[in-house]
């Protein structure tokens, strides 16, 4: 069907080959024939690099790295149902992975409750699994080992909430919780750059934001309250060197707002995590990751004068790039997703998700899901790269790479500061404008033939490829909603009536709402009835939309 | 459609997805091509988009959806311009949609649906040719 510039394609190529303009990675650098010492003997930069382990962590946060262990094999293990999901993810962690992340589906994405009518068509979507209410939490966490395995929530806008529903079950099963470990997305600011899964203005947002992290921080101390994410910056369009200076200057604010909200820096620095995409130009992700540790631990000791080593620390999970997986010839997906999870790796990521090759088509089959992981151990057990680490330093070209993401990036910071900071810049269209014209220049560049896809704008077939691909259970919808309606006619509805009130009290004052929140959910309150009196109080948000 | 007149594009993103990248270059690549274009924006129902699509009396409708809704909202619009009686708008869209499902949706009227990696030119063309009928 759709690309038919094939010869077309490949005479531009040649044309282009004694043009410089043509050697560019993706964040539109020019990228030289040769690098040599003149492009990183500045003075004063060994300091820069240091060892690993060690101030500013430019070739990595572990003096061992993964010769003592290799990064955590961290797969997205979710279904419809919570315990179709609950079953997805003990298969998963018997089959060697050992990390979790759960997706939602959208409705509670959204925080809506699968009864409500605008999510209908959409309960259990997008390999999500539907969360309404403690009973969902429940039966997702049952036998799972969550003071052991560390679980990745994959929740936004609603954070507050599902972190309350796991402390809650947490507490039933007498867990303590200092012993819980794993993860809240709960990055709120990339929502409104890019993802947009928000419901309230940015800045009730980041109030709940900052409660979670607050509690977390006096409650949860192996938890990780936020983690600050690049990854959809960079589906939405961002380029790599956007991703990485958007990401961080997102993290900066929420450290600036964990301040304000009387914490101390090294009280909860040490719990921010990063989530970066890995995107297809290899080398270009590589710098990215070591830029990125570099100005954390420089930006968090001299502008927020941290003193603890581990609140310099740019921890950070990687996914491999789903924009770039095609639904042409799709199993060439399966050694794109291979090249990105190297380059991941030899970038010092902490822990790794592996897409499955058929993602552009459908929701992931179990043996497509089986082969993404199975591309880590492979990588891990058999490619020897971890045997040395970091071992990409000092070459010129990685080493220069990697001082020029970083002087880019002041560049976006200072925009970003002149328009008032990150919050500012939201509401002033910046991020939307920014990503919207990367986007449309990357696709720019595939249609004119400046960027290869193979199986697409070269090498095209005509013939599609028929692949086996996993169904959505027609039925699923169905039973949930009416399961949730009988626990909503089987509950103390006094009660309920009386936590959504406090909820509300809660919400125009400066409480920490978490308590509140936990006591509803307890009460079998559901995540759409409290999204719904939150947002009678914090109203609604809507984008201009920039394109 | 009167000859002459610009082609007016209503494009929307329905359903509680955000994930809004395709719909945007898509909607600047009509626009390049000398459409008018209106983006409805995120979160659209059925009903706000085929009303929209009246009130700007558009020529086509596009609809980007990756998570799996399409089995619902599709026909769901269809529905909803045939009780209005602006059948003739015609209805294409894009995304995360299986070949299968794309056969049936063809079946109930909907015209043609884009997976991922279309190029924006071939898309153009579409409505270009079939707008001309």
């Amino acid at each position: 069907m759709n690309n038919q510039k094939g010869t077309e394609t490949i005479e531009n190529r040649e044309k282009g080959s004694t043009n410089d303009d043509s050697f560019k990675n993706l964040s539109g650098f020019k990228i030289k024939a040769l690098y040599g010492p003149e492009d990183i003997s500045q003075p004063g930069r060994e300091a820069d690099l240091g060892l690993p382990g060690e101030y500013p962590f430019t070739r990595g946060i572990h003096k061992t790295m993964y010769r003592q262990r290799p990064w955590t094999i961290r797969q997205l293990g979710s279904l419809d149902s919570p315990s179709k999901a609950n079953e997805r993810i003990r298969q998963l962690l018997q089959m060697g992975a050992n990390g979790i992340s759960l997706c939602l589906d959208m409705p509670t994405i959204m925080g809506r409750d699968s009864d409500d009518p605008l999510a209908e068509g959409e309960v259990g979507s997008c390999g999500g699994v539907a969360i309404d209410s403690i009973e969902d939490m429940r039966n997702l966490l049952e036998g799972i080992p969550i003071d052991e395995i560390s679980i990745n929530f994959v929740s936004n806008s609603q954070s507050s909430v599902i972190l309350s529903m796991f402390v809650a079950v947490a507490e039933e099963r007498g867990v303590p919780l200092e012993k819980l470990t794993g993860t809240m997305q709960n990055d709120i600011l990339k929502e409104y750059q890019a993802q947009k899964s928000y419901y309230f203005p940015p800045r009730p947002s980041m109030r709940l934001t900052i409660d979670t992290l607050s509690f977390c921080n006096k409650h949860l101390p192996r938890f990780n309250p936020i983690s600050i994410s690049g990854y959809h910056l960079a589906s939405a369009g961002a380029t790599p060197v956007q991703e990485l200076a958007f990401t961080l200057a997102n993290g900066f604010t929420y450290v600036e707002e964990g301040i304000k909200a009387g914490l101390s820096v090294d009280s909860f620095a040490p719990r921010l995590s990063f989530f970066f995409k890995v995107h297809n130009d290899f080398f270009e992700n590589i710098a990215k990751y070591r830029a990125a540790r570099r100005i954390w631990a420089k930006t968090i000791r001299e502008r927020f004068e941290a003193k603890d080593r581990r609140s310099c620390l740019f921890r950070v999970h990687t996914q491999t790039s789903g924009s770039s997986l095609t639904a042409h010839q799709a199993e060439n997906n399966i050694i794109r997703v291979t090249i990105q999870a190297l380059s991941a790796v030899l970038g010092g990521t902490q822990s790794l998700h592996t897409n499955a090759f058929d993602e552009a088509l459908s929701i992931p089959t179990p043996r497509s899901e089986k082969l993404a992981l199975r591309t880590q151990q492979i990588i891990a057990r058999e490619s020897g790269v971890i045997n040395t680490i970091d071992p990409l330093a000092g070459s010129y070209y990685v080493e220069a790479l990697t001082n020029q993401m970083e002087a880019e990036c002041y560049k976006y910071f200072k925009e970003i500061e002149d328009l008032g900071g990150v919050i500012s810049a939201i509401e002033k269209g910046y991020y939307a404008k920014i990503i919207a014209d990367s986007a449309f220049s990357y696709q720019r560049e595939i249609e004119k033939g400046e960027r290869i896809v193979v199986g697409l704008n070269e090498f095209f077939e005509e013939e599609e490829t028929d692949i086996e691909l996993r169904e959505a259970d027609p039925e699923f919808e169905r039973e949930k909603v009416s399961d949730l309606v009988a626990l909503k006619e089987n509950r103390d509805q006094a009660l309920v009536k009386a936590c959504l009130n406090e909820i509300g009290e809660v919400c125009q004052g400066s409480d920490n709402i978490i308590p509140y929140l936990i006591k509803a959910v307890k009460s079998y309150v559901t995540l759409g009835e409290i999204i719904g009196v939150m947002k009678e109080i914090f109203g609604e948000y809507r984008e201009d939309s920039i394109y | 459609m009167n000859k002459g007149r610009k082609r007016r594009i209503l494009i929307a993103k329905p359903g509680l997805d955000g994930h809004d990248r395709g719909a945007k270059v898509v909607a600047r690549a009509l626009r390049n091509a000398g459409m008018e274009v209106i983006y409805a924006g995120l979160h659209q129902t059925p009903l706000q988009i085929v009303n929209a699509a009246i009130d700007e009396d558009v020529d086509a409708i596009g609809l980007s959806i990756l998570s799996g809704a399409h089995k619902t909202i599709f026909p769901k619009i269809m529905t909803l311009l045939k009780e209005k009686g602006a059948s003739d708008i015609l209805v294409f869209g894009g995304g995360t949609i299986p070949k299968k499902d794309r056969v049936e949706l063809t079946s109930l009227g909907v015209g043609e649906i884009f997976t991922t990696g279309t190029d924006t030119h071939v898309i153009i063309d579409y409505l270009n040719r079939t707008l001309e009928t």
